[in-house]
């Protein structure tokens, strides 16, 4: 092993988006040496290109917020399979995480009086989106990034990681490479957080930057961490879909939460027409009450084309299905008749430019066309909510790559504050485990090795199967066979398509050579997505229900039974994939009894 | 379109031939030859939807970011060059060591706000961070530190000038109603901001539409003029002194 470049650290955080960023930000506070990995540069991460905000009960616009409103928004968002306690610490804690934001010199939109301005969202009850006009995540991940810089940590931009590796069943380190140089690079580490985020480059219409690979899913998976809830992948409803070169571009929530309204081709607000029995009772049932909304929320209820998302994208779905769609195959998201030009130029700068640079639409004159993307997945490594813990001793998770906290779907907004939420809480739980450490693990090198041939193998067989077309067949299939909508006979034949893939993948070859070599990156990131595709089609396959992001024709109602439990997914010892159910965490009943109330 | 295919050794502009379809952006066609024709191609992207700023390259000897630049703004039929940008050390084909910009990130002192108020909390009016704002917009595609004669004529410059992105980032600090830190000395010192010379090169590529040269090279070279070069104000200092 001597010849691989070789570093040693207390935390290695792998993933620079903001819940990475936030770890290590915390353990290096904390006095650990610390290690932050990311594929691309540092600050281009996918929480860049977040829009609409950060959820948090501040309570700045309406007094009546509070986190046990927001709990109770999350858990009935998540169909009730969100893990209570990380709901719970989630809700509590979001608050002062985007006050550090602002402390670290972030600029929010302010209110009259000064504070942080919050908006109206999908699903949660009072306007609570801190946000600065719809590009929260670039000052999210700017003010992150400029104040980690100055924490003492390494970065190591441009490189990715490929395996993790054990000394028995503790974390020792992990293996990887410099995409610049195609140099290897070898971690001692003595714990490990991933934040690596999503798995939506499996789909074909995504909403998501090529760097969603499903790599942190991946390298817990292979370490033996649990993975649960992988079924319910997030569609965000409202991606655009013209012209085809941006299709699944995403279209922020907070058009519809600054007053937005969806329309078919008959003009007509067909939300109303797909208000589920569980939200009956928050919902408007007219135009009327739903436009009053807006301004008095103490007298009227929230309107429907802000359900949560599963709920929007589904009714979308459906609409397109029945002939009533937009020319191009959407639905009409109308604001341009709904507020003034100046209005929605200021709220909502980025969707403005975005339609009239890409896509010839100025949507202060005109609607936009809009459909569901692959946008998040719910379902992740099985973390211990007050530690990140993983199921692997020394391995920690957060965010988008972290499962349970979201449920069965996840609202708007409650992804930045659940970044900065767990990232914190698994920069603490790492270096605090690095620091309790009596013995320290080593790293064998045969492990690496062997990590190390498989890497370079893509070369040996030079012009077999093309790594661009075994991605594009992936994301056909699992656009065709495992998207918004599921049915038994197609997962099925998810299940044939895949091993074939899986089959392809192996005998992909590489031209050129290891500098800055994206083709071999590809080859290489095909392990990790097509271990996620196979997690997500079998807990598909196994859930026989229809909840949050998960949807099933032939068996549409969800089943009170399979409430109780998660889809968990581990490596068995042969290398085989094995699905199961297991109960959920038990509520304790003081929280149960916020769900209860009205 | 032709497109750079090279390393520090050297290398040279490559044909290809590609089929573009409705709606698409010069970053698509780079895709699609990288996934048809070169799977080596180096390229760097991430939102393709200019938010991100990864995607900067010199479209036809012009620095854009590659997601934003449609192909109807091109004749049919015309050979559409790309080419890494020049002010950076190039590392393969469209890829450029941009590391420079990080480096100059870290000089900059961190903010460091004044203490809250009694509910521990803040209170800014939005007229207050109007500016502030504007200068966050700022998605860091460097295409103003490429374009800045400053640096790209002058490589032996850059130990000695931060360039225009991070005038934007200290002019943000300045006028942060909360920052404590006095930076003018860095600005005018280490920054170099003398080296300006107001071409505006910067504010026209941006694709942020920042307003780099107004509202933040000029106010800061003001603030450096008031700091050090006030006749009245250094005699004042020569004679508080004694």
């Amino acid at each position: 092993m001597a010849s691989y470049e070789t570093h040693e650290y207390d935390v290695l955080v792998v993933g620079a988006g903001g819940a990475g960023l936030r770890a290590a930000i915390e353990s290096s506070a904390m006095g650990a040496k610390t290690a932050l990995i990311c594929k691309s540069l540092l600050g281009k991460a996918h929480t860049v290109m977040a829009e609409g905000g950060i959820a948090a009960a501040m309570g700045n616009v309406w007094p009546e917020d509070n986190w046990q409103v927001h709990f109770r928004d999350t858990m009935r968002g998540g169909k009730m399979l969100n893990n209570w306690r990380m709901a719970q610490l989630h809700a509590q804690e979001a608050p002062d995480r985007v006050l550090e934001l602002e402390r670290w010199g972030a600029l929010f939109d302010r209110t009259k009086d000064g504070r942080i301005l919050q908006r109206d969202f999908g699903g949660h009850r009072y306007a609570r989106l801190a946000h600065v006009g719809d590009r929260t995540g670039l000052e999210m991940i700017r003010t992150l990034q400029q104040h980690a810089v100055h924490q003492g940590m390494d970065v190591f931009m441009e490189c990715a990681i490929s395996r993790l590796l054990k000394d028995g069943d503790r974390i020792a380190g992990a293996v990887g490479y410099r995409r610049e140089t195609g140099e290897i690079l070898v971690f001692k580490a003595k714990a490990v957080v991933l934040a690596t985020g999503g798995i939506g480059k499996a789909w074909k219409i995504n909403s998501n930057s090529w760097e969603y690979t499903g790599d942190g899913h991946s390298l817990a998976y292979w370490a033996g961490a649990d993975l649960i809830d992988m079924e319910c992948v997030q569609f965000h409803p409202t991606g655009m879909v013209w012209p085809p070169s941006v299709r699944g571009i995403l279209v922020t929530e907070g058009v519809r939460g600054d007053g937005g309204t969806l329309r078919n081709s008959e003009n007509k607000r067909f939300m109303f027409d797909y208000i589920p029995e569980f939200f009956k009772t928050e919902t408007a049932e007219t135009e009327e009450e739903a436009d009053r909304w807006y301004d008095d929320k103490a007298n009227n209820r929230r309107t429907p084309d802000l359900l949560p998302r599963d709920e929007v994208a589904r009714a979308i779905n459906s609409e397109v299905k029945a002939g009533r769609g937009s020319p191009h195959g959407g639905v009409f998201l109308d604001i341009a008749n709904r507020r003034p030009a100046d209005y929605i130029k200021r709220r909502l700068p980025s969707m403005y430019h975005q339609f009239l640079k890409l896509a010839d639409v100025d949507i202060t004159k005109v609607p936009m066309e809009v459909g569901p993307t692959c946008h998040y997945v719910m379902g992740g490594i099985r973390v211990d909510a007050d530690t990140a813990a993983s199921t692997v001793s020394g391995l920690y998770a957060a965010g988008e790559c972290a499962g349970g906290m979201h449920g069965a779907n996840r609202l708007g907004g409650n992804s930045l504050s659940d970044l900065l939420v767990f990232g914190r809480r698994a920069g603490i739980g790492a270096a605090e485990y690095a620091f309790g450490l009596i013995s320290v693990p080593t790293l064998n090198e045969a492990d690496a090795d062997a990590v190390v041939s498989e890497m370079m193998g893509h070369f040996e067989r030079e012009g077999e199967e093309n790594p661009y077309t075994v991605q594009t067949d992936l994301q056909e299939t699992m656009h065709e066979l495992v998207g918004i909508i599921r049915t038994q006979s197609e997962l099925e034949q998810a299940q044939v398509k895949l091993a074939e893939l899986k089959e392809r993948a192996s005998r992909t070859g590489v031209e050129g050579n290891r500098h800055y070599n994206p083709g071999w990156h590809l080859a290489m990131d095909l392990r990790s997505l097509l271990t996620v595709a196979e997690a997500t089609f079998r807990a598909a396959l196994l859930r026989q229900e229809s909840r949050g992001g998960h949807t099933r024709e032939d068996f549409p109602a969800p089943d009170p039974e399979w409430g109780r439990v998660n889809v968990a997914v581990r490596q068995a010892d042969d290398g085989s994939m094995q699905i199961q159910k297991e109960p959920l965490p038990q509520m304790p009943d003081d929280l149960r009894k916020l769900l209860e109330e009205n | 379109m032709s497109v750079f295919r090279g390393d520090p050794r050297g290398g040279q502009f490559v044909t290809y031939e590609v089929d573009a379809e409705e709606g698409q952006v010069v970053l698509d066609v780079v895709h699609t030859i990288q996934a048809t024709q070169a799977n080596d191609l180096a390229v760097r992207w991430n939102c393709k939807a200019g938010k991100c700023g990864s995607c900067s390259a010199e479209v036809n000897g012009m620095p854009r970011l590659m997601c934003m630049t449609r192909m109807n703004t091109f004749e049919t039929g015309e050979t559409i060059t790309i080419a890494p940008l020049k002010t950076f050390p190039i590392i393969k084909d469209l890829v450029t060591d941009v590391s420079f910009n990080y480096e100059v990130a870290k000089d900059i002192p961190a903010f460091k706000p004044r203490p809250p108020e009694a509910d521990g909390t803040y209170r800014m009016m939005q007229v207050d961070i109007d500016r502030g704002q504007e200068f966050r917009k700022c998605i860091e595609c460097f295409l103003c530190q490429n374009v800045c004669h400053v640096i790209r004529d002058h490589p032996d410059n850059k130990p000695d000038f931060y360039g225009p992105r991070f005038f934007v980032r200290l002019a943000e600090l300045e006028m942060h109603p909360l920052d404590t830190v006095d930076r003018t000395e860095l600005i005018r010192n280490a920054g170099g901001i003398g080296y300006c010379n107001i071409t505006k090169c910067c504010t026209e590529v941006c694709p942020e539409d920042i307003h780099i040269t107004d509202n933040a090279i000029i106010p800061l070279k003001e603030r450096v003029a008031d700091r050090y070069y006030d006749p009245f104000r250094w005699i004042f200092g020569k004679l508080s002194r004694k």
